[in-house]
């Protein structure tokens, strides 16, 4: 008995050591050979506590199939063209292009398709008579990868961009199959953080249609061109007025082909904030042709399908060298020049969920959830003590070994702990106190009954014990439930409750059940303190 | 010893034609509630109806009624605001939710520091939740409940009797929807923070139930034939009886500290949870009880 009563307090002992271990660094800062080989993660504590941003962001796949199948019907067309296909009709639909050619065409578009677009596949043909028409899609799996594609690069963009803004311990991934889990705790100016998150930044350089300008008011835009606004800023008063611009379709050159974008004040631009752009090799010879072919023609920097700018091209322009300007202030150009150096995202993104916390709120938060955490633990401590005497202190301990344990535990699996999560944990210590109260009760019956206090002890735990494991386990499965489907703060509140019944199991029935038999053996008391 | 209670011997199964139509317009009420929140009628948190809320604390006093006035004149017309304490904060919340081209928190932003140009503000918190999230999310907890009920169910019938857990799953379902009904009628708001509150309820209630029902099943055990069932359960709720009062005491004063200090924000939520406490161990007696012991007078 003596020895396995020896097991006990060595367990309980090895238990706590482990969870002091992990809990040590919230508390003290380790150093030399202790932080090489003992865990240095402190609890985090989550928005909720600390104030920060929440977003979770769904990338506009369908708007991104869109644009997709946009330039693969005009690259068809292109290439029909090249190729000497001569075709009926090309007509665009919501998921597909219909091409109408005469039979004897048939055999040519085939080839076209088969050697340059194997991602496209034919979903219906129809003849009537001789007239041939052909309905193409772009193939699943090559959709599905697209897609997949699309919201990794997305969520690269995003880290790249919020690593440039600055966030301590930003936390980024996906969740599900098009949407991102943005967290970036203590954020100072949220609205900023979200215009930067939330910008496709797609800058594209543009001809500008001076020839049918004039039909802009009328709103027949002629073939290849489209209309866009142009904003304009006022940098002394800061007040925006926008215009509609005439544009060529065609792209000359994007972001893409940027190395590098940085925020510049004056210079020959007198005193204004701007953002100067640098492109690679590839870039630069564009550039300079494009420039080279236009003199004198204005060319419009577009940036998300807005005009910027549309500056007159004086001269060629070689070494890859360009300026957006547009009143920016000095944090626009800055997040300006972060989004363009981190690249675009594929497709925009829209904010479907957004919970954004100030850090007084997030303090205050804190500050109360502990008075009330505190002030709630001495009343039932004090009560336990009073109603159960020396039992009570021993269930008492036992519930201190609890908090122990859990927070340890918290340490160890890099929980975080949210309000919610604080309530689980005061949940749990209601819980560990009931399970002493079944036990004591049970043990007061026994005494009633007129049992020794060695024998009411031992049948007051093992007939306590069903009903306590039942009603832990009935818990455990509505935690789980919980964790599973849950989302953000209740899983914080769920997973709390997971540990929680696991260790009350624990130091309720085990932990006190040691230190009783330990009194009972060592000082073998007549009467029990009940 | 200290004892509260001595050796009690209450008639609980007597009682139990007062309780059921106690019960029944607690069930009633919290049916109406229910109703009423599947039609969207009640007041539920921006999480499941998708929309805007914002907490925003202002540095001079404002009247709430002009904060609305300008709110609804700034072209935010669904609006509902609720002044939060005596220091100038206010809650706004609108079914209005972000599109690409406007966030309604800008929106509110420039309304309020048009309208009020005399005093600053601070936005503390906001929650904007997209249309389509706000129906997953609702779908997710009701999902949630009906899997943690089902679950408890399962494993009430394997470790008792399948009546045993039909009538746990009563009484703590009577629990839930009470607790829905006292909000509904309180008008108070239903968020995500408040479905984990029924939760643990359910969780708790079971538990009661757990713990008197392992008593019956001990009793019962001991049972001579000649013995009536309903004195059987009456004995086993008596024997609980001191563990019930005493748990319930110590659970009451670990809520009342959250209700007390722990601000507003867990105010509801500890709310909640004390009224589920009251409920709860009432329902475990006067409802999973009486049900188990009819069930049985029916059948013999």
């Amino acid at each position: 008995m003596l020895k396995s009563l020896k097991i006990r307090f060595v367990l309980i002992g090895l238990f706590l050591l482990i969870s002091v271990v992990f809990l040590a660094p919230n508390f003290v800062d380790l150093k030399g050979v202790w932080k090489r080989y003992l865990p240095s993660d402190k609890i985090s504590l989550g928005l909720d506590l600390r104030g920060g941003m929440h977003l979770l962001l769904a990338l506009d796949t369908d708007k991104m199939m869109g644009q997709l199948l946009d330039r693969k019907f005009d690259s068809l067309k292109q290439s029909m063209m090249l190729e000497g296909v001569r075709f009926l009709a090309l007509d665009k639909k919501a998921n597909s292009i219909l091409v109408t050619v005469r039979a004897d065409q048939k055999e040519k578009l085939n080839n076209l398709l088969a050697k340059q677009f194997p991602e496209m596949k034919v979903t219906e043909t129809k003849a009537e008579g001789d007239l041939i028409s052909v309905d193409l899609t772009i193939l699943e799996k090559g959709l599905a990868e697209i897609k997949e594609n699309a919201v990794r690069q997305a969520l690269e963009t995003i880290r790249n961009r919020i690593d440039q803004f600055g966030v301590s311990e930003p936390e980024i991934r996906q969740q599900g199959e098009n949407r991102i889990l943005v967290q970036l705790p203590g954020v100072k100016d949220p609205a900023r953080a979200l215009e930067l998150i939330g910008r496709t930044a797609q800058l594209e350089f543009k001809l500008v249609d001076e020839d049918n300008m004039a039909r802009v008011t009328s709103g027949s835009v002629p073939e290849g061109s489209e209309i866009l606004t142009m904003k304009v800023r006022n940098r002394e008063t800061g007040v925006e007025s926008t215009s509609q611009i005439l544009l060529k379709k065609q792209t000359l050159l994007t972001g893409e082909l940027l190395t590098d974008a940085r925020m510049r004040f004056g210079g020959d631009i007198g005193g204004e904030t701007y953002v100067a752009l640098e492109f690679n090799s590839e870039g630069a010879r564009i550039f300079d042709r494009v420039t080279g072919e236009n003199v004198g023609k204005r060319i419009a920097i577009v940036l998300d399908n807005t005009v910027y700018s549309a500056p007159v091209v004086r001269e060629r322009i070689s070494g890859g060298k360009a300026s957006i300007t547009g009143g920016f202030t000095v944090d626009e150009a800055k997040d300006l020049a972060i989004v363009l150096r981190a690249g675009a995202l594929p497709a925009p993104v829209n904010v479907i969920y957004q919970v954004t916390i100030g850090p007084t709120l997030g303090q205050d938060s804190i500050n109360k959830g502990i008075q009330a955490t505190v002030l709630g633990g001495l009343l039932v401590i004090i009560f336990m003590v009073v109603y159960y005497r020396m039992s009570g202190v021993i269930a008492n301990f036992a519930l201190f070994l609890n908090l122990i344990y859990l927070l340890g535990a918290f340490s160890a699996l890099r929980a975080t702990m949210t309000l919610p999560g604080i309530a689980g944990i005061a949940l749990t210590i209601g819980m560990g106190v009931d399970s002493n109260v079944l036990i004591f009760e049970r043990i007061r019956e026994e005494l009633r009954l007129g049992k020794t206090v060695r024998a009411a002890v031992d049948g007051g735990y093992a007939k306590a014990w069903v009903a306590i494991f039942d009603s832990h386990i009935t818990t455990l499965i509505t935690a789980c439930v919980l964790f599973g489907f849950g989302t953000g703060p209740i899983k914080g509140f769920a997973i709390t409750l997971i540990i929680g019944m696991i260790i009350n199991l624990f130091t309720a029935v085990f932990g006190s059940k040691a230190i009783f038999d330990w009194i009972l053996q060592k000082y073998k008391p007549r009467t029990l303190s009940i | 010893m200290l004892e509260l209670l001595k050796d009690t011997k209450i008639d609980f199964i007597g009682f139990r034609k007062k309780a059921f139509i106690l019960s029944a317009c607690l069930v009633v009420l919290g049916v109406i509630a229910f109703i009423m929140v599947s039609l969207g009628k009640a007041n539920l948190s921006v999480d499941f109806t998708g929309g805007t809320a914002l907490r925003i604390q202002f540095t001079n006093k404002i009247a709430i009624g002009d904060l609305r006035k300008a709110l609804v004149a700034g072209g935010i017309e669904d609006v509902q605001v609720q002044e939060l304490s005596g220091v100038g904060e206010f809650f706004i919340k609108t079914k209005v939710s972000d599109t690409a081209s406007q966030k309604v928190g800008e929106k509110v932003a420039s309304i309020l520091s048009s309208q009020f140009p005399g005093t600053k503000f601070q936005v503390l918190e906001s929650n904007m939740v997209g249309p389509g999230i706000g129906k997953e999310l609702k779908n997710y907890a009701i999902l949630a409940v009906c899997l943690a009920l089902l679950g408890i169910i399962g494993y009430i019938w394997w470790r008792f009797t399948f009546i045993s857990g039909i009538a746990a799953t009563i009484a703590t379902f009577h629990d839930v929807v009470a607790i829905l009904g006292v909000f509904y009628l309180m008008n108070k708001e239903l968020n995500l923070l408040i479905i984990t509150a029924l939760l643990t309820v359910a969780g708790y209630s079971l538990q009661d139930t757990v713990v008197v029902f392992d008593r019956i099943r001990e009793n019962a055990a001991k049972m001579k034939s000649k013995d009536d069932f309903g004195v059987v359960i009456n004995r086993s709720i008596n024997e609980v009886l001191s563990r019930t009062i005493v748990t319930g005491i110590s659970t009451l004063l670990a809520l009342g500290a959250i209700m007390v200090l722990g601000g507003d924000v867990l105010f509801d939520f500890a709310f909640a949870l004390f009224i589920g406490l009251i409920v709860g161990t009432y329902s475990s007696i006067f409802v999973a009880s009486p049900l188990v012991y009819m069930w049985r007078q029916k059948k013999l």
